[in-house]
């Protein structure tokens, strides 16, 4: 396992008055694919949303390339070179796909200062992109819209990438689309901590594990071993990984 | 390598995104549905006109108030407080260039633009300091938004009074910009073209900063999921106050051209002015700069055509606008996506 680039040390976060993470204590090595995985509710979301800055820690420690983040504001985090993809996409609708890709480049005044080297990478990734570059992004289908969501991620070079469940709501053909982009960038050493329910996915992509219940972090370890490991899997996710098959 | 991205040739055979003509259509039905009720197409014309210098005044005025609305979810009720602001600073400023501008022709002219610069300027600067006193502690508080900046334009009102004093004071046109132009019957005003002119322009403004601007595209894109823009890196608080100073100085801007239009100001004028803006932002839908723009022209064409047609129902005919929209696009002309 690398070294970490990312850690989370007893974080409990509050959402008015109720009480969400408990103590989470996780970590992402650098390059590698950490999948956080758990039932609904379990506080996976609230997570990612936590190491954004868009719910304040009420404890604990986040650490980002050993400089704790907490209590920093979202642009500043973001800034250090954290992309987030949400679980709804957090797409603006009613601007062209291009203007979606030209705001997430943070140092792109406008469509000629895009790397266009990078720009074709992500076309190769997702050609639906360029086909619709100039069509407002609400009228893309839902799997287009979530290619666009791990696109602004990419557009830039980024140390860390938090993704909440990209295969959500999605067909079997798109997520595996999404599956061959993750692949590659996890070929291209991206660290990624991913949010996700879909354990073939998870099985897939990950590197590292960490499984959440009931707001804390339940198992930590390679997923490999809980691939391995059908007990395990019962007993933390209540599934068998031969049951998906 | 940083070159333009070629459009796909795929593009071509790609259904364009169609633009929503409909509030459009309505405007032309509005307008050429009154020239059979009025029967005279000289008072038509006249009219007309009359309405569309109305509207964009209007649309100056209530511009910057949708996209506050739009972007930071703040019900601004004191925004009337700097149309007053202007339109006062206006009477100081003309004032003191009495002498000069007196010289006729471009002097009263010049007057006229310094007068607007520094509108402005005072506008923008107090809405700095209405931003940081009494907006910024309760943002996401609806109900307190609207007590407080209500109680905020009061204060601003009582304010100007001890100023400017409580009276009326005149604000005439310069004599370059008196007298009208006659096609055919037709009387059209001078002031009412520039007005026009400058309200045009200030939308032509609007509409390149919003489409063509990396600020544009964030003001955009906040309008819709502020949450988001941040997780971007981008410091949204930052956009708000620039946005929240260049709408109340649009808002100074319009109080200038409104008191001009009336040809006096009173420490209440905000308040009437406040009335039709909340309206025109409704049509329009909230967050709309476009929306804003169609329902301020609706908006001042349907107060000319019924104070002509039905004077004692003029002051109900923008309420029943209003409703009539609502009922057709509960959300309103334009409305944005996401909210």
């Amino acid at each position: 396992m690398n070294a970490p680039l990312l850690e989370l040390k007893a974080v409990q976060t509050h959402i008015g008055a109720y009480h969400i993470l408990h103590g989470v204590d996780f970590a992402v090595p650098e390059g590698e694919v950490t999948m956080l995985l758990g039932r609904n509710g379990a506080g996976k979301t609230t997570t990612l949303r936590t190491i954004m800055g868009l719910w304040q820690a009420s404890a604990g420690e986040v650490r980002f390339r050993g400089q704790a983040i907490q209590a920093q504001r979202t642009p500043d985090i973001a800034s250090q070179g954290i992309a987030y993809v949400p679980e709804n996409m957090g797409i603006f609708t009613d601007l062209t796909v291009k203007e979606n890709i030209v705001l997430a480049a943070r140092n792109a005044q406008h469509e000629g200062d895009l790397d266009r080297a990078r720009l074709d990478w992500i076309f190769g990734l997702f050609p639906a992109l360029q086909k619709f570059w100039l069509y407002p992004a609400g009228k893309l289908s839902g799997g287009q819209k979530q290619m666009l969501a791990v696109a602004r991620a990419i557009c830039e070079p980024r140390a860390l990438i938090l993704i909440d469940e990209p295969s959500k709501g999605l067909a079997p053909s798109i997520i595996q689309n999404l599956v061959s982009a993750f692949r590659e960038l996890k070929r291209q050493k991206t660290t990624i901590l991913l949010v996700e329910q879909n354990f073939m996915m998870a099985k897939a992509l990950g590197d590292q594990v960490a499984v959440m219940d009931n707001g804390r972090v339940v198992h930590r370890g390679a997923m490999a071993e809980l691939v391995e490991n059908e007990s395990l899997q019962q007993r933390l996710l209540g599934l068998s990984l031969g049951a998906h098959q | 390598m940083n070159t333009a991205v070629a459009a796909a040739p795929e593009l071509r055979q790609i259904p364009k995104s169609s633009f929503d003509t409909k509030p459009l259509w309505l405007l032309a039905v509005v307008v050429l549905g009154a020239i059979p009720a009025i029967g005279s197409g000289s008072t038509w014309l006249t009219l007309t006109v009359a309405g569309l210098a109305m509207g964009f005044i209007v649309f100056i005025i209530a511009s910057g108030l949708t996209l506050v609305f739009g972007l930071m979810d703040v019900l601004n009720f004191g925004h009337g407080v700097f149309i007053a602001l202007g339109a006062f600073v206006a009477t100081s400023v003309m004032g003191g260039m009495a002498g000069f501008s007196a010289q006729g022709g471009w002097q009263s002219l010049v007057s006229i633009f310094c007068a607007m610069l520094v509108a402005m300027a005072v506008a923008g600067a107090v809405g700095l300091a209405f931003e940081r006193l009494i907006v910024r502690p309760v943002y996401g508080l609806h109900l307190k938004q609207i007590l407080i900046t209500m109680g905020g334009m009061i204060v601003g009102e009582e304010i100007i009074k001890m100023i400017w004093g409580p009276l009326q004071i005149a604000l005439p046109l310069p004599d370059a910009l008196r007298g009208s132009y006659l096609i055919g019957d037709a009387s059209i005003e001078k002031y009412r073209l520039i007005a026009s002119a400058i309200g045009a322009l200030v939308f032509g403004a609007l509409v390149w900063t919003l489409n063509r601007t990396k600020i544009g595209l964030l003001i955009r894109a906040g309008v819709q999921d502020r949450e988001m823009v941040e997780s971007l890196g981008y410091r949204i608080q930052r956009l708000f106050i620039g946005v929240f100073v260049a709408g109340s100085a649009l808002a100074g801007l319009g109080g200038v051209m409104w008191g001009l239009y009336q040809q006096n100001v009173s420490p209440q004028i905000g308040a009437q002015v406040n009335v039709l803006i909340f309206i025109v932002i409704i049509i329009g839908g909230l967050g709309s700069t476009l929306g804003c723009f169609i329902g301020a022209l609706l908006v001042g064409l349907m107060a000319n055509y019924a104070g002509f047609l039905a004077p004692k129902v003029a002051l109900f005919s923008n309420i029943a606008l209003m409703v009539g929209v609502l009922l057709w696009r509960p959300q309103g002309l334009y409305p944005v996506t996401n909210r």
